[in-house]
């Protein structure tokens, strides 16, 4: 649908200091819909999705997307748990990527305008960045990432650490940008949340993709005992 | 005492009186040492930003080197830049030994490590912060670099002061290139350095007393300047 996607993770190793962080992890995401990351602490989750975006550098195999390289990379956003803001304004945090763009000033205003009403940020647009709140953070570093309209969107359990209603708040965004055709791929440790935005599952367990299923089936039927007593709350280890 | 006293009281009638000779060789150390200022830091903030966001053979040496140089004794540059600039030396031919010019080089060679060094500390923090964000937006090296420069602009003002403070304090070198020569390389340290070795001692202390009010003017100006220590800004 994007001409992006689809992405293909073939044989991807990530390590570290002489440790496999990842791998080898071999995956196709395509389609629309959201793809939730889950898995026990420390499995892997945001290193797999920092090597799907490019954030980590392989030591072995390939992510390829549809798209050429440069052209990919500029289709894509990532979120991190710990929100970063710049330390500017909320509104020059908006107009930045679009700056990078080479949007016209006027054009970039009003889109960071529009995203900041989005997410409900519209009061503080001139204020600080760093005097928001953790939620407010969050807000403002989902809505940067979606100024630039990605095709695709990695989110690294952005609830983590949020009250219930900013939560409620980032997942009826997250569920908009998804029906408007932007593919999610997002990690987190929250079930409930994981049923709710799920649209396709990938379990981790020792850095590689475990159980890799379209949502329902996962959750009534997980295919492995490691997947099963996962979602039983059992510790996996 | 009595001394300090007597500085005190000439520091005060030579302001008062606007006295030529003190406001000729205020002027002249603010030129000087605010020139070498913007020199060094358009050299060293860059080099602080280079080094905190590039990676390449020789990086750690290169930080090493340049946090040993802080403490670059000023004499021994000033010998150097003596040796290049005097008539048998490499840049003779420019005759810029005994001028106001060769003082401004010898202060950028002291400051730009310190400069450099504090830049790149405040830098680091941040392009650590920044790092897979920067990334993730698909910046070139120079748009990083610019961002980390501009969003550490108010730590950056702390480096710019050390320098500030370390330059117009700073006689060693700027005697050995500039040679003291009234009306052409008279500055306020090097005036006091010769108003002691004549034994004026309330002189060279009111000489004193306006460096050290003229230094903390320009730091209550730049903070000013750069609206540090306000509300949520620092």
């Amino acid at each position: 649908m994007s001409g992006l996607l689809p992405l293909t993770v073939h044989d991807a190793v990530v390590r570290r200091r002489g440790k496999t962080l990842v791998g080898p992890v071999n995956l196709t995401i395509d389609g629309t819909g959201t793809t939730i990351v889950i898995g026990p602490n420390g499995a892997g989750k945001t290193t797999l999705l920092k090597m799907m975006h490019g954030l980590e550098r392989l030591r072995s195999g390939t992510v390829r997307w549809a798209a050429p390289d440069a052209e990919a990379r500029k289709q894509q956003a990532f979120v991190s748990q710990t929100p970063v803001v710049l330390r500017r304004t909320v509104r020059e945090n908006l107009t930045y990527p679009l700056k990078l763009s080479r949007v016209p000033a006027a054009e970039a205003r009003r889109i960071a305008g529009d995203w900041a009403a989005r997410v409900g940020l519209s009061d503080m647009l001139d204020r600080r960045a760093e005097v928001l709140s953790g939620g407010e953070r969050q807000k403002l570093a989902l809505a940067r990432a979606m100024v630039r309209d990605p095709k695709v969107l990695f989110l690294d359990e952005p609830c983590a650490s949020l009250d219930g209603r900013s939560t409620r708040e980032i997942e009826e965004i997250l569920s908009a940008v998804a029906a408007a055709g932007t593919r999610i791929i997002m990690s987190t440790h929250d079930m409930g949340q994981a049923r709710r935005l799920a649209s396709e599952v990938a379990f981790i367990l020792h850095g590689r993709v475990h159980e890799f299923a379209e949502a329902p089936g996962f959750f009534e039927q997980p295919a492995t005992a490691q997947a099963r007593a996962f979602l039983n709350g059992d510790i996996v280890e | 005492m009595s001394d300090i006293w007597e500085g005190l009281v000439q520091a005060f009638l030579l302001v008062v009186r606007l006295d030529a000779e003190l406001i000729e060789i205020t002027l002249r150390s603010l030129q000087v040492t605010l020139t070498a200022l913007v020199v060094a830091t358009a050299i060293a903030l860059p080099l602080g930003a280079l080094l905190a966001v590039r990676r390449f053979r020789y990086r750690r040496l290169t930080i090493a080197v340049l946090n040993a140089l802080m403490g670059l004794p000023p004499v021994v540059v000033g010998l150097i830049v003596y040796i290049l600039l005097s008539r048998s030396g490499p840049f003779g031919v420019f005759g810029l030994l005994f001028t106001p010019t060769a003082m401004i080089i010898a202060q950028v060679i002291i400051i730009v490590p310190l400069i450099a060094s504090i830049a790149h500390q405040a830098l680091r923090e941040l392009w650590a912060e920044y790092h897979d964000l920067l990334i993730s937006l698909n910046t070139t090296k120079t748009q990083r670099m610019r961002a980390i420069l501009w969003d550490s602009r108010r730590a950056l003002l702390t480096a710019a002061l050390a320098g500030f403070g370390r330059a117009i304090g700073e006689v060693g070198a700027i005697m050995i290139v500039g040679g003291n020569i009234d009306h052409s390389t008279r500055v306020l340290t090097t005036a006091i350095a010769l108003e002691t070795g004549k034994g004026d001692f309330a002189l060279a202390l009111g000489l004193g007393f306006v460096l050290i009010t003229m230094a903390i003017l320009v730091n209550l100006s730049i903070h000013a300047l750069g609206r540090t220590e306000t509300e949520g800004r620092w």
